[in-house]
């Protein structure tokens, strides 16, 4: 197991190393530089020029990237000229957000998904399964969007159980009860929008798998050896029915990281989606750069995570 | 009489297709006395293993109707909390594929002691070195190993081995093999096979052999019933049975076994496929369109079981001047006009 996860660490390396070289020269493909927006145009070239060899910008490509990948690892991730600010701070406070709003999503699409999964693929092609099953297809079909519109339009605007944008009450005091409170009130429209799709796959593929597993010749011998169906289903069919979710879980954790552009944008909730489409569309590169290479680093670690969880739920997988 | 250990009368087992169910087990009776090997023989699609999973419990959508005696308790009236205390308890079951057979997420361990602890051994520590024990006794090495591995790490035959280990887990009155051999090499079938009479002699169970192998049947069998769509046409001690086989069935599989002194003739078969459940004559001898050329009033209109000498059951009449096929004299051929094979 410890093996099996060293040896998976290590093939991550060069896919990091890999991803960093492409985004950096991707950044630097792109037209104009640090200083082009930043500059007053009535300053003479060789004040510019002169500007350009002390920022460094005049070097090679693999001294820029050296310098870039080293200042990296001081935790220089260079500055906004949007924001004014690092580019860390700005990441910093809109990943916290979506942090919080992915944890609540993930842990509804489970709560919901994995019952409604069980019993689906338990009594399969009864009412209740037919119901569930065309729920989710309802659910593969509808954007994001629609239904963060509806849950926003009937418990935000018409119920108004529930504020409909932004992260927080305005003028509450951090590290206070109510600022929590004020935090997860935010939340429950977003990531319930969030949830009531995304478990649409969970659901299918547990269901499926359910279906499959129970008519194994080891869900008859576990009968035969006097099991009781509750038990049945619970130590035999589940866990052998949760592999492909165990599979998945690490990429739709890092899916949910990635922000949420439709439902951030609905609920106007400062995450890091819209970050990414705000730095995209004020020509803000340098947060934009930084985001695509958390983007492609949280790929990585998702596939490295969906690996170690399904090396842990199923045995076959372990690399001797 | 007491004695029994299992008697079966009557069962009939009946699937549901398109809307109607069809009996694939029908009106089957037969009894297994203590250490005794019943053999139940027949094609794929008799009823054979149907049979074994209607004893068992373990339809989930079949219709049961009949009575299934064991132990004098009658199953089929029992609640299915009632069958799990007695299904791998004192009625046990070896099934066909040990590479499909056993949970691939669970040690192999913890299979067998899952049911020890439904059963009734009590404290972790006795059911962890039983579990040991066991796979010890069904003659696996390096027994402590083994009980840690998952069932992928093993062979077929070490994988029936533990199968195996699970059915006699608490030493069972009543073993059920669902062709045992059937999955694995020739070289492992006889090991197998004299694994489950080695166990059988120690623990004194019945057991009820299903098999298409009649080498199985020989070897291992004190009496054998032959199947065919779903209804037993012959039982009889074994020695008695490959000595003087009567109904047409049981003479023409016996037929189609490959003897030495029949190298390099043609092999034997029997014309025909027994028919799918929803297209079955369920009227007459339902051998008789496989034997088309024995004339239709040799058969019975309702064939029944009867015996004809001691503990000699066939059913139907057809096979009082039955005859095979590939014995007719070409005169007879033309006389019946229906031909006997090139």
């Amino acid at each position: 197991m410890l093996k099996f996860t060293i040896r998976r660490l290590l093939v991550t390396f060069p896919q990091l190393v890999v991803l960093s070289v492409l985004v950096f020269i991707m950044g630097s493909l792109m037209p104009g530089d640090a200083l082009s927006g930043l500059i007053d145009p009535t300053i003479p070239r060789e004040a510019i020029e002169a500007k350009r060899e002390a920022l460094g910008l005049n070097n090679p490509w693999y001294i820029q990237y050296r310098d870039w990948v080293f200042a990296m690892f001081q935790g220089d991730f260079g500055n906004s000229i949007f924001h004014q600010r690092p580019v860390l701070d700005v990441i910093g406070d809109r990943l916290l957000n979506t942090i919080w709003l992915s944890l609540f999503s993930t842990v509804l699409i489970y709560l919901l998904g994995l019952p409604l999964g069980l019993v689906s693929g338990r009594y399969n092609d009864s009412l209740l399964d037919t119901t569930i099953t065309g729920y989710t297809y309802l659910g593969f079909a509808t954007p994001q969007f629609i239904f963060g519109l509806v849950l926003l339009w009937i418990f935000g605007y018409n119920l108004g159980w529930f504020p409909t944008g932004g992260s927080v009450g305005p003028g509450i005091e951090p590290g206070t009860l109510d600022y929590v409170l004020s935090k997860m009130n935010h939340l429950v429209l977003p990531s319930f929008a969030i949830a009531l799709i995304g478990l649409v796959g969970t659901v299918q593929y547990l269901r499926s798998g359910i279906i499959e597993t129970k008519q194994k010749d080891f869900i008859v011998l576990a009968r035969a050896k006097g099991v009781n169906e509750s038990a049945v289903y619970n130590r035999h069919i589940f866990r052998n029915s949760i592999l492909p979710i165990a599979a998945f879980f690490g990429y739709e954790i890092v899916a949910l990281l990635g922000g949420s552009i439709f439902i951030e944008m609905i609920y106007s909730y400062p995450g890091m989606g819209r970050l990414f489409l705000d730095s995209i569309s004020t020509r803000d590169f340098s947060v934009a750069n930084v985001l695509i290479l958390f983007y492609g680093f949280m790929a990585i670690v998702g596939a490295l995570l969906s690996d170690i969880i399904l090396s842990i739920v199923d045995p076959r997988i372990r690399i001797k | 009489m007491s004695e029994k250990l299992l008697e079966v009368n009557d069962l009939t087992t009946s699937f549901k297709i398109k809307g109607e169910y069809y009996p694939a087990v029908d009106h089957v009776s037969f009894s297994i006395k203590p250490n005794e090997v019943l053999a139940l023989v027949g094609e794929s699609g008799s009823g054979k293993s149907a049979t074994a999973f209607s004893l068992m419990g373990l339809h989930t959508k079949a219709r049961i109707e009949g009575e299934v005696r064991f132990q004098e308790r009658e199953l089929t009236e029992l609640s299915t909390g009632k069958m799990n205390k007695i299904r791998g308890g004192d009625m046990s079951m070896i099934f066909q594929d040990p590479m499909t057979a056993l949970n691939p997420l669970m040690k192999v361990k913890l299979q067998i002691m899952e049911t020890l602890k439904l059963h009734g051994t009590k404290s972790k520590n006795e059911r962890e070195s039983y579990a040991v024990e066991l796979l010890d006794k069904v003659g696996i090495p390096r027994p402590e190993r083994v009980a840690e591995a998952f069932p992928h790490e093993l062979s077929g035959g070490m994988r029936q081995r533990v199968v195996i280990a699970i059915a006699i887990a608490n030493r069972p009155k009543l073993l059920i093999a669902d062709e045992p051999t059937t999955a694995l090499d020739v070289t492992i079938q006889a090991q197998i096979l004299d694994l489950i009479r080695d166990l059988q002699d120690d623990l004194g169970s019945g057991v009820l052999l299903i098999t298409h192998d009649l080498g199985v049947v020989a070897e291992m069998a004190d009496r054998v019933a032959v199947m065919y769509a779903g209804q037993i046409v012959e039982v009889a001690p074994v020695r008695e049975l490959f000595k003087n086989p009567r109904h047409p069935y049981t003479r023409s599989l016996l037929n189609s076994l490959p003897s030495e002194d029949m190298l390099g003739s043609k092999l034997h078969v029997i014309e025909g496929v027994v028919p799918p459940l929803n297209k079955m004559d369920r009227d007459g001898c339902r051998f008789a369109p496989r034997i088309p050329w024995v004339p239709a009033s040799e058969h019975e209109d309702n064939p029944e079981l009867r015996e004809i000498a001691g503990d000699h059951f066939v059913r139907c009449t057809c096979y009082r001047n039955f005859h095979l096929n590939n014995e007719e004299t070409a005169a007879e051929s033309l006389e019946t006009g229906t031909g006997g094979r090139a």
